[in-house]
C-alpha cells in the first residue's frame, strides 16, 4: 500500500531529515513511528502527504509515485489520507459538525450522505453533544477527537496521526490511542507518529524507529528503545 | 455542480458573519477605493463642463462694413456655418451689440457719455465664429479673407486674439491632461490600497487555506469562499459609497453651483443615479473578487 524506496530528504542549506529511508506498509497494518523530536517522524509523513517532495528515492501509495504527482491531483490523494496533527489543524471559523463535515463536503458527498454518516462519528469520537461549539470552546482532548473524526469520516484507506496525543494529558492521551485502535479494527491502516514510550509500549504493534533520519530499527511488535 | 457553488456561498457568507473584524476593515478600504473611483465620474463631467465652458469664450468675429445688408450677411453666416471646421456661427446685428453695450456698461458714466457724444449707432454688425479646435481658426479665417464675399467684411479679429485662444485652447488641453493623469493615479491607488488589504486579511487566513489543502479540498473549493467573500464586502462597500455620495450631492449641491454656475451637483447625481450606482457595484464586486483571487492563489502551493 505504502512504499518508501531509498529515500531522502534534504532542506536547504544540508540539513539531511531523511536518509536513505526503505520500507513497506500494508493495508489494515497500525504502525508507530518512533524518535526524538528532529528524527525525521514528521518529513516522512510530509512526504507522504505530498507537502513535501523528496530529494533522492521514490515514494508509493497504492503505486502511485507520489514525488512527481501534479498540483492538480493532489486533493485526489489527500482524500485518500485522513491526518491528524498534533496542533489539531481545525478550521477556527466552523462548529465542530462543520469541521466534521468539511471533509465530506470536499469529496462532493451530499448533504443527505454527511447527514447520514454525522452522528455515527459524532458517536464514535464522543461528541455528539458538541455539534454547535467552535474549536476555541474545546479542550484539547476534544480538538484532537475533532481531527480524528475529520481524518475518519469520508472511510480513507489510510490514517496518518502526527504526535497527536503531543498536547494531551495522559487521560485524554489514552482516549485517543484508543481511538486510533478502534478505527485500524474497522480496517483502516494506521501510522502513528510519537516520543510517548508509555503508549508505544502498550501498543504491541509494528515499530519503526527513526534516529538523526535513518531508520535504525523496523519491528513487528516493538518497543520503544531509543 | 450545484451543491459545490451552494456550499461555496454558505461558507463564503459565514466567513463574512463569523470574521466580522476583518470583513469591516476590507469594507472600511474599499468604500475609500469606490470612493475614489466614482469621484472621478464626477470630475471627468465636472472637467468636461469646465473646458467647455472656457472654450466658449475662445472665439473670432467678423466685422462688416456700415453698408453690408442683414440678408447678404445672414447668407455669409449659412456659408460659414457649413464649413466642417466650425463648430457655431452667431450673428450680432449693430442694434443689438448697440443694446449690449449700453447693458453692459450703463454704470459707466463716462462710457456713456461718449455714445452720447457719437450721436450714432457706432457698432458693425458681426459673426461671432467657433471652431472645435485653435488650430482651425487660421483655415475658417483664410476662407473668409478669400470669400465671394469679401467685400462685405470691415474686419476680422482673429490676428489680436490669437494668442488669447492659442492659450485657452493650450490650458484646457493640459487640463484634460492632468486629469487624465489624476484619474489614473487615483484607479491605481485605489486598486493597490484594495489589493493590499484583501492581501494581508487572506495572510491571516493562511493557515485555514493549508488546513484545506491538507484535507483534500480543490483549489476552486478553497478559492470560492474568497471570491464570494470579496464580491459581498464590494457589493456593500459600493451601497455605503452611494449613499455617502448620495449625501455629499445633496449637501454640496448649493456650493457647487456657486463655485461652478450653471453645474448642479445633485442634478447631476440625480441624471446619473443607475450610471454611478452601476460603476459604483462593478468596481467594488470587481476589486473584491480580483482581489481576493490574487491574494489566494500565493498560498494555494501546499
Amino acid at each position: 500500500m505504502i512504499t518508501f524506496q531509498n529515500v531522502s530528504k534534504v532542506y536547504h542549506p544540508n540539513i539531511i531529515a531523511l536518509e536513505n529511508a526503505s520500507f513497506q506498509i500494508v493495508p489494515k497494518e497500525f504502525v508507530c513511528l518512533v524518535g526524538k523530536s528532529g528524527a525525521g517522524k514528521t518529513t516522512l509523513l510530509k512526504l507522504l502527504l505530498a507537502e513535501e517532495k523528496p530529494s533522492q528515492g521514490q515514494v508509493f501509495f497504492n503505486e502511485q509515485n507520489i514525488g512527481n504527482i501534479k498540483m492538480d491531483h493532489l486533493p485526489v490523494l489527500r482524500r485518500q489520507i485522513g491526518a491528524v496533527f498534533q496542533d489539531y489543524k481545525l478550521l477556527n471559523f466552523k462548529t465542530v459538525y462543520e469541521n466534521i463535515a468539511y471533509a465530506m463536503e470536499v469529496i462532493g458527498a451530499s448533504d443527505a450522505e454527511i447527514k447520514r454518516d454525522m452522528p455515527e462519528i459524532l458517536d464514535v469520537v464522543g461528541l455528539s453533544h458538541k455539534t454547535s461549539s467552535f474549536p476555541i470552546e474545546l479542550s484539547g482532548g476534544e480538538k484532537q477527537r475533532v481531527a480524528i473524526a475529520r481524518a475518519l469520516i469520508h472511510r480513507p484507506k489510510v490514517i496518518l496521526a502526527d504526535e497527536p496525543t503531543g498536547n494531551l494529558d495522559p487521560y485524554h492521551t489514552l482516549d485517543i490511542i484508543r481511538l486510533l485502535l478502534k478505527i485500524n479494527e474497522f480496517g483502516t491502516t494506521i501510522i502513528l507518529s510519537t516520543h510517548n514510550r508509555e503508549v508505544i509500549n502498550s501498543l504491541g504493534k509494528r515499530v519503526i524507529t527513526l534516529q538523526e533520519g535513518k531508520i535504525i530499527r523496523d519491528e513487528k511488535q516493538g518497543r520503544f528503545i531509543l | 455542480m450545484f451543491v459545490l457553488i451552494k456550499r461555496i456561498f454558505i461558507t463564503g457568507w459565514h466567513g463574512i458573519t463569523r470574521d466580522g473584524g476583518m470583513i469591516t476593515a476590507n469594507i472600511f478600504i474599499m468604500t475609500m477605493a469606490i470612493f475614489m473611483i466614482s469621484s472621478l465620474f464626477f470630475f471627468r463631467d465636472l472637467s468636461a463642463f469646465l473646458v467647455a465652458n472656457i472654450q466658449e469664450r475662445a472665439d473670432v468675429s467678423v466685422y462688416f462694413k456700415n453698408d453690408a445688408i442683414e440678408e447678404d450677411i445672414l447668407k455669409v453666416k449659412r456659408e460659414v456655418g457649413s464649413i466642417p471646421e466650425v463648430k457655431e456661427v452667431n450673428y450680432i446685428s449693430s442694434e443689438e451689440a448697440f443694446e449690449r453695450f449700453i447693458e453692459r456698461h450703463s454704470s459707466n458714466p463716462v462710457l456713456m457719455e461718449s455714445l452720447a457724444e457719437v450721436g450714432t449707432n457706432p457698432f458693425l454688425a458681426s459673426l461671432g465664429v467657433k471652431a472645435f479646435e485653435a488650430d482651425q481658426y487660421a483655415g475658417v479665417v483664410g476662407f473668409l479673407e478669400n470669400f465671394q464675399f469679401n467685400y462685405l467684411i470691415e474686419k476680422i479679429d482673429y490676428y489680436e486674439r490669437k494668442p488669447v485662444i492659442e492659450r485657452i485652447y493650450g490650458l484646457t488641453a493640459a487640463f484634460s491632461r492632468v486629469g487624465v493623469i489624476v484619474s489614473v493615479i487615483l484607479i491605481l491607488v485605489a486598486v493597490m490600497i484594495t489589493f493590499n488589504a484583501v492581501r494581508i486579511s487572506i495572510y491571516n487566513s493562511r493557515e485555514e487555506i493549508k488546513i484545506q489543502r491538507l484535507v483534500g479540498a480543490s483549489n476552486l473549493f478553497i478559492k470560492g469562499p474568497f471570491l464570494v467573500q470579496g464580491a459581498i464586502s464590494g457589493f456593500f462597500s459600493a451601497l455605503i459609497c452611494f449613499l455617502f455620495f448620495a449625501l455629499l450631492a445633496w449637501g454640496l449641491d448649493t456650493r457647487a453651483e456657486f463655485l461652478f454656475p450653471g453645474f448642479g451637483l445633485l442634478s447631476f447625481f440625480i441624471a446619473n443615479l443607475w450610471m454611478i450606482l452601476s460603476i459604483q457595484i462593478l468596481s467594488g464586486i470587481g476589486l473584491g473578487v480580483v482581489s481576493s483571487f490574487i491574494a489566494v492563489k500565493k498560498y494555494l502551493k501546499v
